[in-house]
This record gives C-alpha cells, structure tokens and sequence, in this order.
C-alpha cells in the first residue's frame, strides 16, 4: 500500500512518458466533449431556458432523464451507432479517440443543457424583458440573458467535464482502452489495478483526484460568489 | 389605441379606446389586479395584445420586425421590479446606448451626468447586487432615460422608498418632461404623487377605463361611483 503510493509519486513527479500520455489523451478526449457539449448546449439551455415553463416540460423531462444516464448505457448506444453493422458504421471511428468523444459529448450535453437550462428559467425572462425595454434587438436580448446566467454556465459547464472524465463505462465500451490509442486514466486504473500494478493506478487516482479537488473549488467559489463580484 | 384586448387564463384588459398626448404626463390609477401593468407591457411591445391596433405618431404599428424595433426604441418602460444587470451601475446606465451601437467614448460624460442627477455619481463603479432597492430604482430609472426615449412608461416607479427617494425621483421626471418634452405615463397608488405630477389621470378597474381626465377636476369631482369610493376612501388615511 505504502509501497505503492511512493511508485505513484515517483511516476508523476518523474513525468513518466506512458502515464503523461494518458492523462493528456484524457484530457483531449473529456475537453474536446465538453468543447462541443458547450458550443451547442449553452445556446439550446438557453433557448429552452426563455421559453414559457409549461411549453418545455416534456422536453425538459427528457433531459432531466439523460443527465442521469448510466456512462455504459450511454457507451452502448453510441457503440452500435458506431460499430461496423450500425447506422454510421461506414465511418469506421469505433474504438479511436473520436469515438469516445462522441460518446462523453451525449452523456455531458444533457448536463450542460440542463443545467443552463435551469440557470436561465430563475431569471431569463425578466432579464430579456429588461434588456427589450432598453432598445436591445433580438441577438443582443440573447446574448444579455447568456451573459447574465454567465455563473451557472460557467458551472454547468465544469460539472458536465467532472462527469466524462471520471467515467469508464462509455469510454471502454467505445474506445477499447487500446494502449496508446485509447487508453485513459479511468480504464487505465482498472486494468493496472487487474494487473497488481497498483503504484500506476495510484498515480492516475491522484492525479484524478486533483482534478476534482480544483473543479470542486472553483464550483463552491461560483456558488459563494454567485451573488456579487464576478 | 384601439378597442385592445389581452387575455392570459381570463381577460385582463379590455380597453375601447386611449389616446396619450405628446407633452403630458399621465397617472394611471386602479386597485392591484386591474391591468396597469400588463397595459404598459403591451405600450412598450413586450407583449402583442389579442385584438386591437395601437398606434404610434398616428400611425399603426409596423409588422416588419426592424421597423418596429425602431419605434420600440423611441420608448422604454421601466418595471415594477426592475431587473439590473449584474454588473456596475454605469455599464447598466449605459446599456441603452449601447444597444444602440453608440461607443463609450461618446457618452461617458452624458451617463455621469445623468448620475449625478439622480445622486449616484459615487457609486457609479459599484456592482448592482450591492445596491440598496432606492438606489437601485432610481439605477433603472437613468437607465431608461439615458438615451432619451419620447415615451416613458414607468410601473410604481416610488413605491416603497423613503420621501428623499421619491422626491428625488419626481424632479427628474418633472424635468425630462419640462425640458424634453418627453410624454410620460406613470401607474401610481398614491394620489398625492399623482396631483403633484400627472395632468392627466386614467383610471382603471378590472381591464376597464372607469374615468379619465384631468388630475384635479377626477380628484374634487369623480364622475364614477367606484373613482369616488377610491378616491374618498384614499383621501380619508
Ligand atoms: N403573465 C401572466 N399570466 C397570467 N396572468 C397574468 C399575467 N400577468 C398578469 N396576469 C394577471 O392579469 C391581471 C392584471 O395584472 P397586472 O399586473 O396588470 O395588474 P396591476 O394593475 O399592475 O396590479 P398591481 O397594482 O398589483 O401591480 C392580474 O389578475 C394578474 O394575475
Ligand atoms: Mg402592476
């Protein structure tokens, strides 16, 4: 136990190159799938979001449902869309990188949409209403109502990349946790613990670890700061 | 405006005809739940009305999304409530003028001016959320008339301030429209406020105009039952 913590501490701080490689695939993989989770969330939260309540509830509902989706029911989905019988089997991209990708963009866009959703409904109307009596167009009224939910965005957006990054299931299923290709920090650790190559999983659990210590703080920062200064 | 009706889940507002002239200053008057507010939501063009034409400078309202933004612009309203934006008073005195494509070089001057008359000069670089609610109301008055509307719609624009506050607030409004000629139309409880500003006043129960007319002769001779019984009962506390 002890040994292997020490064996982790000498990986990081000797910047292995095989644990560097994973910790930098994943965090191309989780980024690349919160990138576009927010490129096209924010704009469908928000649009959702200024809508009358009772005109989205259903759709709503099912956002709700697949922000809570299990990561492998989502991994299997995207899995048969992808694989080689599937509807875009032709692109042939199981098991590489854009794979995984595709399949953490649909279990972080339900949280980004969701969760700015949710920010914008609180006070979106009044802010569009404020911002139309002040002479603002239809595109300066939108952008008034995203800039002013900037803060629950803000943590919509870190709480879907906490979410992908630490996942397994989808990224296994789809990627194949292939050494250099596919591999991530979160399949790694389950197979260097199935191999008894427990200082690399520690390594990689740190280094996780830090990742949601620094998520975390700014979230609790947002949240203790959401009413003042930003 | 003409024969204008809005319903939501019952008809709140059925108003046969209304007519503000240009110059005057208007108090509109009536118990909680008569319309006034969703009647200046419908003047500014937040909401459409379910029939009725309402006309501006004599002329209906466009149908064509740019042109009417452009008559939207010639008027503002300034809420029950008003929402600031979360950021310094000036940007949200500013906000307006931006919209309107003009650059802060050009009015930096003109918004400290107009803070200054509304004794905000100090706190122009403070954020909204730390305001105190007179503060922040007389925020989102500068605001709307920062870029100098020729319609001001205002919703309670005193209620629940302190007398320096109100007082505060009423010279402005006297002065954009004596120097101006800005048209003001102004819903109020207080009857006082309103035979000190309005020269005009409309009275509204249940979406209905009761009685209009000017200020002092509505007040000392209330042609309707229910503009007396709240005119009396107001004058008596
Ligand atoms: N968006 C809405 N949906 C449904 N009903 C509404 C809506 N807005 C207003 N109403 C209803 O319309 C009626 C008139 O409301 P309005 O806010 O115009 O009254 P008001 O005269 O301004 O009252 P107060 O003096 O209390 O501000 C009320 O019965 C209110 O419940
Ligand atoms: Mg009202």
């Amino acid at each position: 136990m002890l040994e292997g913590f020490m064996e982790a501490l000498r990986l990081i701080t000797s910047f292995d190159p095989y644990l560097m490689q994973i910790v930098f695939l994943s965090l191309r993989v989780s980024g690349g799938a919160i990138l576009i989770s927010t490129v096209l969330g924010v704009p469908l939260g928000a649009y959702l979001g200024m809508k009358p309540e009772r005109k989205t509830r259903f759709v709503s509902k099912i956002i709700y449902t697949l922000m809570g989706l299990p990561p492998v029911v989502g991994g299997l989905i995207v899995f048969l869309i992808l694989s080689r019988r599937g509807p875009l089997g032709v692109l042939g991209l199981l098991f590489s990188p854009a794979a995984m990708i595709i399949a953490q963009v649909f279990l972080s866009l339900p949280i980004v949409i969701g969760l700015t959703l949710l920010g914008i409904r609180s006070r979106g109307g009044d802010v569009a209403m404020a911002a139309r009596t002040l002479g603002a167009g239809p595109l300066l009224t939108v952008w008034t109502v995203i800039k002013e939910a900037r803060l629950s965005i803000f943590g919509a957006v870190v709480t879907g990349f906490g979410r992908v990054v630490a996942e397994v299931g989808a990224v296994m299923l789809v990627g194949g946790n292939i050494e250099g290709h596919t591999r991530v920090m979160t399949t790694a650790i389950v197979l260097e613990t199935n191999k008894g190559n427990f200082g690399f999983a520690i390594g990689l659990g740190l280094i996780l670890l830090t990742i949601f210590f620094v998520i975390n703080s700014l979230l609790y920062t947002l949240q203790r700061g959401g009413e003042g200064h930003f | 405006m003409e024969g204008l009706t809005k319903r939501y889940s019952r008809e709140v507002l059925n108003i046969k005809h209304l007519a503000f002239q240009r110059g005057n200053i208007y108090g509109i008057m009536g118990p909680s739940g008569a319309g006034k507010s969703t009647l200046l939501r419908i003047l500014n063009l937040l909401e459409p009305p379910d029939s009725g034409v309402i006309y501006f400078d004599g002329r209906p309202l466009s149908d064509n999304g740019r042109e009417r933004l452009i008559q939207q612009r010639r008027m503002t309203l300034v809420a029950q409530k008003p929402v600031l934006f979360q950021t310094s008073v000036f940007e949200n005195a500013a906000f307006g003028l931006k919209a309107r494509g003009y650059c802060k070089r050009d009015f930096r001057g003109k918004i400290e001016l107009l803070l200054e008359q509304v004794g905000l000069r100090d706190l122009s670089r403070q954020h909204s959320a730390t305001l105190s609610s007179g503060e922040a109301q007389r925020v989102a008055l500068a605001r709307a008339v920062a870029f100098e509307p020729d319609l001001l719609l205002l919703d309670e624009p005193t209620a629940n301030l302190d007398p320096s506050n109100v007082e505060m607030i009423e010279q402005l409004i006297l002065k954009l429209n004596r120097d101006r000629g800005i048209t003001v139309v102004m819903v109020t409880h207080n009857i006082f406020q309103a035979r000190r500003i309005a020269g005009q006043v409309v009275f509204l129960n249940e979406g209905r105009i009761v009685e209009m007319g000017e200020t002092e002769r509505v007040f000392t001779d209330p042609a309707d039952p229910r503009t007396r019984a709240f005119v009396e009962g107001r004058m008596i506390y």
